[in-house]
C-alpha cells in the first residue's frame, strides 16, 4: 500500500504537431484512496494510467510511488497491478495459472500460490473455473479473472482502465458496487479510468477530470457535482447535463428571457470584478421547475419529453436575446408536459445557479 | 372425413423435409453424391502418383515401364535392400547429411526469423521499414542468379564444401520468408497481453519467451515447416555448395545417380523416393496439429 503523486508529468508523443497526450500533470492520491480518472474520449486518461504503470515514458516531470521516484523504473519494479480494458488474459494458461503468474515469478512457493488463488477466486466467485482456459469464459467471468490476476498480487496500487465497458449495462452497475466494495476491504490504492461519469460519481472517494490532457479539477463528487470549477467540467459531470447558456449580465443578476435571475453577491462580486457584460450561467435540470402560468418565469415551447419513471425529463426551447436556446428540465415523472405545449419555467433554488466567464470557462465565485 | 384428416399430415413429413435440406450442415442426397464424387474423384487424382511410385519402388527395373503395367509383377523389396544397402552409393550418409542440414537450417532459422520477427513487431528502430523491404527484395531473385556470388561467399569465408555453408545458404532464403510470416503471426498477437506481462513481472525477455513464443506455436510449426522443407528437397544449392564426395552428399543430389544419361533406374529410383519422403511426412504429421491456428483466441473480449 501506497501513495501516488504525480509531479507534473507530461507524455507528449512526436509528432506534427506533437500531442501533449498528458500536460503538466500534478495529482497526489492518499494511501488506499480510491481516485477516478474521468474525461471525455482522447483526453489522456489511460496515457496518464500507463505512465503510472511504467508502459508510456514520462517526457517531463516524474512519478512517485509509496514517496519513491519511480519514473525510471521498468512496470516490474513498481509494485502495481493493473486490470486491462480488454483484460489481456494469457490464453494458452488456465484461469489459476492466469492468477498465480506474477506469484510464480516472483518465485513464491507453489503450494503458498495455490491458496492464494483459491482464496481470490472464492472471493470473486471463480472457484468452479479455475481449470478452465480464458476462452471458455464469458465476459463478465473473464473480467472477475482480470481483477483476481489483480488481487493475488497483493499489488501497493491497483490500475483500472475502463474495466466494465466491455459489460452488459446491468452486468456493469452490478460489477461496479463489487468493485468499490472490495477496493474498501483491502484498502489498496487504485487508480480507475473511465469515460462513463456515473462510474465516476458513484465509485471513486475523489474524481479527477482530465480534458486535453489537462487536469481540469480534482474532487470529491459531491464538490465536483455542487461547485465545478469551470464550464467544462460542469457539463461533463451529471445527467442529464446541466444547462449551460451565455446570457446578458444585469446589476440585479443574469436575463434570461425577461425574467432576472437574481444571483449570489459573491458570483455578481466576480462577474464584476472583470466587468463582464455577459456571462456562461448553468443550472442543473433538478434545479429548475414548471410554475403556474401566473408565475413569474422564463416561457418554453416542450419539444421532447423523456419519460424515466420516477421523473421526466423535458426539452424546450426558451428564446434568449434572438436565438432560441434549449433547456432540460427534470420534473415529476407523474405529470409531465405534453408535447408542444407552453410552459413557464423557473428557478427552483437561486443557490444552485452556477456562473462561469464566457470566455475562459473559469468558475466566477472562486 | 378421412381425406380431410391425413391431408395435412402428408403435407408435413414434405415440408419438413424441405426445411432439413436448408438446415446448415445437412445436404440433400443429391448434393452429397455430387460432392462427395467430386471429391474422391480429385483425390484419386492427386494420390495416384505418389501411389505409382510406390507401386514402382517394388518392381525390377526391367519391369517398372511396360506397356501394360500391372499392379503386382515380380514385386519384392529387392530395390530396397539394394538402396539401403548403399550398393548404388551411400544412401545412409546422403540421409544422414540431409536430416542433419535440415534440422540445422530449421533450428537456425526458426530462432533467427523469431526474434527478428519479434522485434519488428513490437519495437520502433531505425531502419524497420528498410530491413523488412530488403526481406521482401530478397525473395525476388531467382536461384539461379544467387548461385554464383553466394559460391564467392563461401569461397571467402571458407565454407565451401561444407555442410556449414550450405544451411547458411538454406538461411538467406528462408530467415526473410518466416521473418515475414512470424511478423504477421505476432502481429495478431495484442500488445495488451505483452504488457500485462511486463507488469506481472516479466522483462522484454521474458516476455517473448514465455508469452509470444507459446502463443505463436501454430505459426513457429508453420515455420519451421517451412524451412524443413527448404532444406530437404533442395538440388541446385546442394549440388553446387557441397563438396563432389560420394560420402558428403544430400539425398537429393545422391537420388541423381539413377538417373543417368542413357539409362534410369526406376525401380531404384522410386523406392528411394519413397525413403525420402518418409521424413518429410513425418515433420508434417507433427506440425499439422499446429496448422490449425485460433490458440489466441480469448485472449480479448471475444
Ligand atoms: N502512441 C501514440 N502516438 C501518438 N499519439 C497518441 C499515442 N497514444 C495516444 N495518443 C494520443 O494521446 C491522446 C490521449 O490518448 P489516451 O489513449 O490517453 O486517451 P483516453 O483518455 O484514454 O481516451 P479513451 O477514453 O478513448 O480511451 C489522444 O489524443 C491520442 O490520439
Ligand atoms: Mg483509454
Amino acid at each position: 500500500m501506497a501513495e501516488v503523486a504525480y509531479d507534473s508529468a507530461s507524455r507528449i508523443f512526436s509528432g506534427n504537431p506533437p500531442v501533449r497526450a498528458v500536460d503538466q500533470l500534478n495529482l497526489d492520491v492518499a494511501d488506499g484512496e480510491f481516485l477516478v480518472l474521468v474525461g471525455p474520449s482522447g483526453s489522456g486518461k489511460s496515457t496518464a494510467l500507463r505512465m503510472l504503470a511504467g508502459l508510456e515514458d514520462v517526457d517531463e516531470g516524474a512519478i512517485k510511488i509509496g514517496g519513491k521516484d519511480v519514473t525510471n523504473v521498468p512496470p516490474k519494479g513498481r509494485d502495481i497491478a493493473m486490470v486491462f480494458q480488454s483484460y489481456a488474459l494469457y490464453p494458452h494458461m488456465t484461469v489459476a495459472d492466469n492468477m498465480g503468474f506474477a506469484l510464480k515469478l516472483r518465485g513464491v512457493d507453489k503450494g503458498e500460490i495455490k491458496n492464494k488463488v483459491a482464496e481470490a477466486a472464492k472471493m470473486l466467485d471463480l472457484t468452479k473455473y479455475l481449470d478452465r482456459k480464458p476462452k471458455a469464459l464469458s465476459g463478465g467471468q473473464r473480467q472477475r479473472v482480470a481483477m483476481g490476476r489483480a488481487i493475488v498480487r497483493e499489488p501497493s496500487v491497483f490500475l483500472m482502465d475502463e474495466p466494465l465497458s466491455n459489460l452488459d449495462a446491468k452486468l456493469r452497475v452490478e460489477t461496479r458496487a463489487n468493485i468499490a466494495a472490495l477496493q474498501q476491504r483491502l484498502g489498496t490504492t487504485t487508480i480507475y479510468v473511465t469515460h462513463d461519469q456515473v462510474e465516476a460519481m458513484t465509485m471513486g472517494h475523489r474524481v479527477a477530470v482530465l480534458k486535453d490532457g489537462l487536469l481540469q479539477q480534482c474532487d470529491t463528487p459531491r464538490n465536483l457535482y455542487d461547485r465545478p470549477a469551470n464550464a467544462f467540467v460542469a457539463g461533463f459531470m451529471g445527467s442529464p447535463a446541466m444547462n449551460l447558456k451565455t446570457v446578458p449580465l444585469t446589476s440585479e443578476g443574469a436575463k434570461l428571457d425577461g425574467v432576472v435571475v437574481p444571483l449570489s453577491r459573491a458570483a455578481l462580486g466576480g462577474a464584476s470584478g472583470e466587468s463582464l457584460s455577459e456571462v456562461t450561467f448553468g443550472i442543473r435540470p433538478e434545479a429548475l421547475g414548471i410554475v403556474p402560468s401566473s408565475e413569474a418565469g422564463m416561457d418554453m415551447t416542450v419539444e421532447l419529453v423523456e419519460e424515466l419513471g420516477a421523473d421526466a425529463l423535458v426539452h424546450g426551447a426558451v428564446r434568449i436575446g434572438d436565438s432560441s436556446e434549449r433547456f432540460v428540465v427534470r420534473v415529476d415523472g407523474r405529470t409531465p408536459p405534453t408535447l408542444g405545449q407552453n410552459v413557464k419555467v423557473a428557478v427552483r433554488d437561486t443557490s444552485e445557479i452556477h456562473l462561469f466567464h464566457p470566455e475562459t470557462g473559469n468558475r466566477l465565485d472562486g | 372425413m378421412t381425406f380431410d384428416a391425413s391431408s395435412p399430415r402428408v403435407a408435413n413429413p414434405a415440408a419438413a423435409a424441405r426445411a432439413t435440406g436448408f438446415r446448415r450442415g445437412t445436404r440433400s442426397t443429391a448434393a452429397s453424391i455430387g460432392l462427395h464424387t467430386a471429391l474422391i474423384t480429385a483425390s484419386l487424382i492427386a494420390v495416384f502418383p505418389v501411389f505409382w511410385v510406390l507401386v514402382t519402388s517394388f518392381k525390377p527395373d526391367a519391369r517398372a515401364v511396360e506397356t501394360t503395367p500391372k499392379l503386382f509383377n515380380e514385386s519384392s523389396l529387392d530395390n530396397y535392400v539394394r538402396v539401403l544397402s548403399g550398393e548404388k552409393g551411400d544412401f545412409l550418409a546422403w540421409f544422414g547429411n540431409s536430416v542433419l542440414i535440415a534440422l540445422l537450417t530449421t533450428a537456425i532459422a526458426v530462432f533467427l526469423s523469431a526474434t527478428t520477427a519479434y522485434a519488428a513487431s513490437r519495437f520502433l528502430f531505425p531502419g524497420k521499414r528498410s530491413l523488412m523491404l530488403s526481406f521482401l527484395v530478397v525473395q525476388m531473385f531467382p536461384f539461379a542468379v544467387l548461385i554464383v556470388p553466394l559460391y564467392n561467399v563461401l569461397l571467402a569465408l571458407g565454407l565451401q564444401g561444407t555442410s556449414l555453408g550450405l544451411v547458411l545458404v538454406y538461411c538467406t532464403t528462408a530467415v526473410p520468408f518466416c521473418t515475414y510470416m512470424l511478423k504477421g503471426y505476432f502481429d495478431t498477437i495484442p500488445q495488451d497481453i505483452d504488457e500485462a506481462g511486463r507488469v506481472d513481472g516479466l522483462s522484454p525477455f521474458g516476455v517473448f519467451w514465455r508469452l509470444v513464443l507459446p502463443l505463436a506455436r501454430p505459426g513457429l510449426a508453420v515455420t519451421a515447416f517451412y524451412a524443413f522443407l527448404t532444406a530437404w528437397g533442395e538440388v541446385a544449392f546442394a549440388s553446387a555448395f557441397l563438396s563432389a564426395a560420394d560420402e558428403s552428399k544430400t539425398l537429393a543430389v545422391g537420388l541423381q545417380v539413377f538417373v543417368q544419361q542413357n539409362r534410369t533406374e526406376w525401380g531404384h529410383l522410386a523406392a528411394a523416393s519413397i525413403v525420402v519422403a518418409i521424413p518429410a511426412v513425418v515433420v508434417f504429421y507433427l506440425v499439422q496439429r499446429f496448422l490449425v491456428t485460433g490458440l489466441s483466441s480469448g485472449a480479448v473480449k471475444g
